[in-house]
C-alpha cells in the first residue's frame, strides 16, 4: 500500500486537470475489473460486473492547486485557487506545472500581520525576467499542483494530495481484495470534487447505483489543542455520520458498523460541522441513493504536508471489500 | 388540527433520521390515500386518486417537510459531558438550559449546561455563543454512557406544547409539522369537495439540510404540478413589516420567479372566491423551501408555495395560529378541486 | 437589434415581453420554436446529415427588482432579483409593473445630510421608489407588491462603435444567438434562450434535461474592468479586444479541448479573441456542464463595462467578432469528425 500511495500522490492531478491521475489509476485497476471508461468530465468509471445490487464506491482524484489568471509585464503570474486553497498554507510554497516548471508563491509587500495576507495580493514567481520569457513556459489557464514530497515515518505517511489519493488507494486495494462478489461494483474515481462536487454528479446519474459509499479524508482531532474531535489517526477508518453535504444513511452506516464488527476491523465515528464530500451529490441523484461516508483520519488537510496512518487506509479497504459482499 | 399537530410535533425527526416518524405519517396518510409508500431516503408518499373524472390522470404533488432542526453527538468527554454539532440552522443562543433527548440505544435525557450568573464575567456575557463550547449533561459518567450513546447519535429538543390565547400554539418543530398537519387537513377537505386530479402528498425529508428529500421525491414522482407548504416568518417587534406576516390573518401566498405566475394567480383567485384571507409573500429568488428544488426537477414543474406565519423560527417556542393551518387546508382543497381542468386550460 | 433587445423590460420570472421580442427575430419556417415549463424559449433546427446536437444558449432575463410593500406614505420598498450593487440605485429613474408606471429612486439631498451620513453608502432597504402618490391607497391603485421594477435607460450610440445601454447582460448574448441562428448547419442546432439565470441559473438545467445536447456553447455578457483604479490582474477582459473565451468561473470549468478548439478557430479565421482572465461570476454553463451524464460546455463572452448597472458599455466590434467566432466554431464542429469530448471505454 505504501508504494501505491506514493505513486498516486506523486502524480499531478489538480481539479479539472486529472488526466495523469486517471491514467495511473486506470492502469492499477485493470487487473481487477471488467470494464473501464471515462466520461466527459473526466471521471474514471471501473466496473466489476455482477448480478446483485449495484453499488458505487467513490473517491475523488483531484487535488487542490492553482490556475494562472494573468501574466504581467515582468513575468510574474497571478493566480487563483482551484479548490479551497488556504492563503496561510500557500505563502512561500512551491508549485509545479505539468511541463516541469517550478514556481514560488510570493506576496506583494511582505505581510506584517495575518489579516494583511490576501490571495489577490499573491503571485507566482517562475524566475522569468519578462512576459516574453514567461509565456515560453506557462500560459493563462495553466494549472499547477503544490509540491509536497512524500515521506514515511513508521505507520504515518506524509504528502500533498492525500486528500483524496488515499481514498483512491483504498478503492484500488478494495478492488484487489474483493474477489468473488454477487453484487455489481462501480469503482468511480471522480473529478472536480474540490470545485464543488462536480464530477460526481454526472457520474452518479450515469451509474444509477442502489447504494453508495464515498471514501474521503476527514480532519483528525489528535494534535495539540485541536478542537474537540474524538477522531485519531490509527484508530481505524472513521464512519462520517454527517457533514455539511450529507447525512450518512442509517442503513448503510449500520452495514459498515456490522461488517467492521464481524471481521474485527477497528473503526470510529466522525461528526463534522463543516466540509462536504461527493456524498452530497450522489445521495440526491435521480430518485435518491442511500449513501454513507467513510473517512480516513487526516491531519493538516489542504496543506502540502497532509498526514494519514497507513493502517487506517488498509483497514478501510478490508472493511469495504467485505461490506460490498454483505450489502 | 390541534390534536394531530400536537402528536406530530411530539415526534423526533432529525434530518436523515426521519424513520422515527415515518410510521405515524404513513398511518395518517393511509386513512385517506389509496396507496402509501416510503422511499429510499424515507420520504413518505401517499397517492389519493382523483374522485371526479377529468380522465387525464394528472398529478399534483403536495409537499411538506417533516424533518426538524436537531443536533448530533460529536464527542463524549472523559467525564461524560456530551459535545454536539448542529443538524440544520440552530441559533446557539436558544440552547442554554434546553432540555434534550439523545437518541442512542435508548432515549437519554440531558440538559444543555449553563454557567451560573454568579460566575460569569461581564466580558463573557457579551461574547457571541459558540456551539462547540456548549455541552449536554446527562448526569451519567462516560462509562455509564458507553453502552447507551455514541458519536453520531442524534439529539432533538424535548417537546413542550403550550396553548396561548387566540388559538395560537407554541412548540418545537412547528416548522414544518404545521405543514404536515395542513396536508392531512387538505386530504380531509379534498375528500369532502372532490378533486379532478391525483393528489400525491409527500412528507419530505432533509429539507433543513438542503431540500434533499424534495429533489429525489420530485424526480421519482414526476408530477404535473406541485404545491409546497412551509412556514414563513411571523410578525414580532423589531422586524420590518415587509419581512414578516401576521398570525391569524391567513396564509402567505408567494409570488416571484420560484412560482408559476398563472397558477399563483389562480390560487389567489380561489382565495378571493372562497373568502379565505391571505397575504402576499414577495420572493425575489430562492424561497428557501422545497419549492426551490421541485421547480427545476427534470423538465421543470410549475409550482406554488403557501406558507403559514410562524414566530421565533428554529427555536423550541415556535408559535403559529391554528386558524392559519385550517385556512391552508381549505384553500388548497378548493385549489385542487378543479386543478386538472385548470392545467388543461393553461396547456401545462 | 441590440437597441430593441435591451429596451425590453424582462427580469427573472417576468420574461414575457423579451420572449416575444426574440421570437420575432427567429425564422418560423426553418426553426421549431417552443417554450418550456419555466418559460425558456427553444428554437431547434433539425439535422440534415449529422446526428450531432449542439446547444447554443443565452439567458434572456436582465437584472431587475420586485416591489415588496407599499409604505403608508405611498412609497415603494423593493428587493433585487440577482446580484445588485446597492450603490448604483440612488438617483435613478425606474418603471413599475405591467403599466410601466414611472418612478424615481431618491436620495436625501446633500444639503440635508448630517456629518457622516454622506460617507455611508445607501442600502436598498432604505431606498424607496417614489411614484408621486401621497398615500398608500392611492399607490395601491396603480401598483402592488410583486410588481416588477426596472431601470429606465435609453440606448445611446456613443460613437466609435461604442454603445451604452441597460441589460447588456445578457441581451448582447441573445443578439449574438439570433445572428447565429440565421446560419445553416448540418447538425441539429438547438438555440436556447433561458430564463431566470440571474437568480440561480434556473432555466439552464431544465433546458439541458429537455434538449440533451452533445455539446453546449454558452453566450454571456461578462465583466470588463479595464478602467482607472483597477489593478491590471483584476481587469478580466478588455473592451475592443474581441470575444472573451472563458476558461473557468465560479461554477464551471470549460471543457479544455473545446476551449482549445475555439482558440484555434479564432486564429484560423483571423478573429480577434481574448481570454477571460478571472474566476468570478457564474452563468448557465455551471448548470449545463454537470447535467445528466455531463455535457462538454464552453463559454464565450462579450466584454461589457459597468455590467449589472443601467449604463453598461459595449463595443459593437466585439459583438460582431463574437458572432463571427461562434459561427466559425460551429462550422468547425460541423466538419470535425474525430473530436471526442465525451470519453469512452479504455
Amino acid at each position: 500500500m505504501i508504494e501505491l500511495i506514493r505513486k498516486l500522490t506523486d502524480v499531478n492531478g489538480v481539479s479539472g486537470n486529472e488526466e495523469a491521475a486517471a491514467a495511473l489509476i486506470a492502469d492499477e485497476m485493470k487487473p481487477y475489473v471488467d470494464e473501464i471508461r471515462t466520461d466527459t468530465l473526466g471521471n474514471l468509471i471501473c466496473v466489476k460486473k455482477g448480478k446483485g445490487k449495484r453499488i458505487m464506491l467513490a473517491a475523488h482524484m483531484d487535488e487542490i492547486g492553482i490556475i494562472v489568471t494573468h501574466i504581467d509585464d515582468k513575468g510574474f503570474l497571478r493566480f487563483t485557487g482551484l479548490g479551497g486553497i488556504n492563503h496561510f498554507y500557500s505563502l512561500y510554497q512551491k508549485v509545479a506545472f505539468t511541463n516541469g516548471t517550478i514556481g514560488v508563491i510570493g506576496h506583494e509587500e511582505e505581510p506584517g500581520e495575518l489579516k494583511d495576507l490576501m490571495l489577490d495580493k499573491m503571485y507566482i514567481d517562475i524566475g522569468a525576467g519578462s512576459r516574453e520569457e514567461a509565456v515560453k513556459k506557462v500560459k493563462v489557464g495553466d494549472a499547477a499542483a503544490f509540491i509536497g514530497s512524500f515521506a514515511v515515518n513508521g505507520d504515518m505517511v506524509v504528502s500533498k494530495a492525500l486528500d483524496d489519493r488515499s481514498g483512491c488507494a483504498v478503492l484500488i486495494e478494495t478492488a484487489r481484495q474483493v474477489g468473488d462478489c454477487e453484487n455489481e461494483i462501480y469503482f468511480v474515481f471522480t473529478t472536480q470534487e474540490e470545485l464543488g462536487l462536480r464530477g460526481a454528479k454526472p457520474a452518479a446519474y450515469a451509474v444509477e447505483p442502489e447504494m453508495a459509499i464515498v471514501v474521503d479524508v476527514s480532519g483528525a482531532g489528535d494534535t495539540p489543542k485541536a478542537k474537540t474531535l474524538p477522531v485519531k489517526c490509527g484508530d481505524g477508518p472513521a464512519i462520517k455520520v454527517m457533514d455539511k453535504s450529507a447525512v450518512s444513511h442509517p442503513e448503510v452506516k449500520q452495514l459498515l458498523v456490522e461488517t467492521a464488527k464481524k471481521i474485527g476491523i477497528p473503526y470510529q465515528f466522525k461528526v463534522a460541522a463543516a466540509g462536504g464530500t461527493d456524498a452530497g451529490v450522489i445521495s440526491v441523484s435521480r430518485g435518491g441513493v442511500p449513501t454513507a461516508m467513510l473517512a480516513i483520519p487526516c491531519r493538516y488537510i489542504h496543506s502540502p504536508a497532509e498526514m494519514v496512518n497507513i493502517n487506517d487506509m488498509a483497514n478501510a479497504a478490508k472493511l469495504l471489500a467485505e461490506a460490498v459482499k454483505n450489502a | 388540527m390541534k390534536d394531530i399537530l400536537k402528536q406530530l410535533t411530539g415526534f423526533s425527526g432529525p434530518p436523515g433520521h426521519e424513520k422515527m416518524l415515518t410510521g405515524f405519517i404513513s398511518d395518517l396518510f393511509s386513512k385517506y390515500c389509496d396507496e402509501v409508500k416510503i422511499d429510499k431516503l424515507y420520504n413518505v408518499i401517499g397517492i389519493k386518486r382523483a374522485n371526479r373524472g377529468s380522465g387525464t390522470r394528472r398529478k399534483v404533488m403536495v409537499a411538506a417537510h417533516i424533518d426538524e432542526i436537531s443536533m448530533m453527538v460529536s464527542d463524549v468527554d472523559e467525564r461524560g459531558f456530551i459535545r454536539f454539532a448542529p443538524l440544520g440552522g440552530i441559533d446557539p443562543r436558544i440552547l442554554l438550559a434546553q432540555e434534550t433527548i439523545i437518541h442512542g440505544r435508548k432515549q437519554v435525557y440531558g440538559v444543555v449546561g449553563t454557567k451560573p450568573p454568579h460566575l460569569i464575567s461581564d466580558e463573557e456575557k457579551k461574547k457571541p455563543m459558540e456551539i462547540d463550547k456548549l455541552y449536554i449533561d446527562t448526569g451519567m459518567s462516560r462509562d455509564q454512557l458507553a453502552s447507551l450513546v455514541e458519536v453520531g447519535d442524534t439529539i432533538t429538543f424535548k417537546h413542550h406544547w403550550t396553548e396561548l390565547q387566540n388559538g395560537l400554539v407554541s412548540s418545537k418543530s412547528l416548522d414544518n409539522r404545521g405543514g404536515a398537519a395542513a396536508v392531512i387537513g387538505l386530504l380531509q377537505e379534498a375528500d369532502r369537495h372532490g378533486h379532478d386530479i391525483d393528489i400525491v402528498c409527500v412528507a419530505t425529508v432533509q429539507e433543513e439540510v438542503g431540500l434533499r428529500g424534495a429533489v429525489t421525491s420530485a424526480y421519482g414522482i414526476q408530477p404535473d404540478t406541485a404545491v409546497v407548504i412551509d412556514a414563513c416568518h411571523g410578525d414580532m417587534p423589531g422586524l420590518d413589516s415587509d419581512e414578516v406576516f401576521k398570525l391569524g390573518k391567513g396564509p402567505a401566498i408567494a409570488v416571484g420567479p420560484n412560482i408559476h405566475p398563472q397558477l399563483g394567480a389562480y390560487l389567489k383567485q380561489i382565495a378571493v372566491e372562497q373568502g379565505i384571507p391571505y397575504q402576499v409573500d414577495v420572493e425575489a429568488g430562492n424561497t428557501g423551501t422545497d419549492a426551490w428544488a421541485i421547480q427545476v426537477s427534470r423538465s421543470g414543474i410549475p409550482t406554488v408555495l403557501v406558507s403559514f406565519p410562524l414566530r421565533y423560527m428554529h427555536t423550541t417556542v415556535e408559535t403559529v395560529s391554528l386558524e392559519d393551518l385550517d385556512y391552508i387546508s381549505k384553500l388548497l382543497a378548493y385549489y385542487i378541486n378543479n386543478l386538472g381542468g385548470k392545467l388543461e386550460e393553461l396547456a401545462l | 437589434m441590440i437597441k430593441d433587445l435591451t429596451a425590453v423590460m424582462g427580469a427573472s420570472g417576468d420574461e414575457y415581453d423579451i420572449r416575444e421580442e426574440i421570437r420575432k427575430h427567429i425564422n418560423n419556417d426553418t426553426y421549431v420554436v417552443t417554450t418550456d415549463s419555466i418559460g425558456s424559449l427553444y428554437a431547434v433546427r433539425k439535422a440534415t446529415k449529422s446526428e450531432k446536437k449542439i446547444m447554443v444558449t443565452a439567458h434572456m432575463d436582465e437584472l431587475g427588482f420586485m416591489v415588496t410593500s407599499v409604505t403608508d406614505s405611498g412609497m415603494l420598498k423593493i428587493k433585487a432579483l440577482g446580484g445588485f450593487d446597492d450603490r448604483v440605485l440612488p438617483s435613478k429613474s425606474v418603471r413599475v409593473g405591467k403599466n410601466k408606471i414611472p418612478g424615481v429612486v431618491g436620495l436625501k439631498p446633500v444639503h440635508l445630510q448630517e456629518g457622516d451620513e454622506k460617507k455611508q453608502n445607501a442600502k436598498m432597504k432604505q431606498l424607496l421608489v417614489d411614484i408621486g402618490c401621497f398615500n398608500k391607497e392611492e399607490a395601491e391603485k396603480l401598483v402592488s407588491p410583486g410588481d416588477y421594477v426596472y431601470y429606465e435607460s435609453e440606448f445611446v450610440d456613443m460613437g466609435n462603435g461604442i454603445i451604452k445601454s441597460k441589460a447588456l447582460d445578457n441581451r448582447t448574448g441573445c443578439g449574438v444567438l439570433i445572428e447565429v441562428l440565421k446560419e445553416e448547419f448540418d447538425f441539429t442546432l438547438q438555440g436556447c434562450f433561458t430564463v431566470q439565470e440571474e437568480v440561480g441559473l434556473r432555466g439552464a438545467g431544465i433546458a439541458a434535461y429537455n434538449l440533451k445536447p452533445d455539446i453546449a456553447l454558452v453566450l454571456e455578457g461578462t465583466t470588463c474592468s479595464d478602467v482607472p483604479g483597477e489593478e491590471e490582474h483584476k481587469v478580466v477582459t478588455r473592451l475592443g479586444q474581441g470575444p472573451a473565451v472563458s476558461i473557468i468561473d465560479r461554477y464551471s470549468y470549460s471543457n479544455r479541448r473545446l476551449v482549445d478548439l475555439i482558440l484555434e478557430t479564432a486564429k484560423d479565421n483571423n478573429i480577434k479573441v481574448q481570454i477571460r482572465e478571472g474566476v468570478g461570476g457564474g452563468n448557465d454553463s455551471g448548470k449545463i456542464q454537470t447535467s445528466l451524464e455531463g455535457i462538454p460546455t464552453a463559454m464565450i463572452a462579450i466584454p461589457c463595462r459597468y455590467i449589472h448597472s443601467p449604463s453598461s458599455v459595449m463595443s459593437m466590434d466585439d459583438f460582431d467578432n463574437t458572432v463571427r467566432l461562434v459561427k466559425a466554431v460551429l462550422r468547425r464542429l460541423e466538419n470535425e469528425k474525430e473530436l471526442n469530448l465525451s470519453g469512452g471505454k479504455l
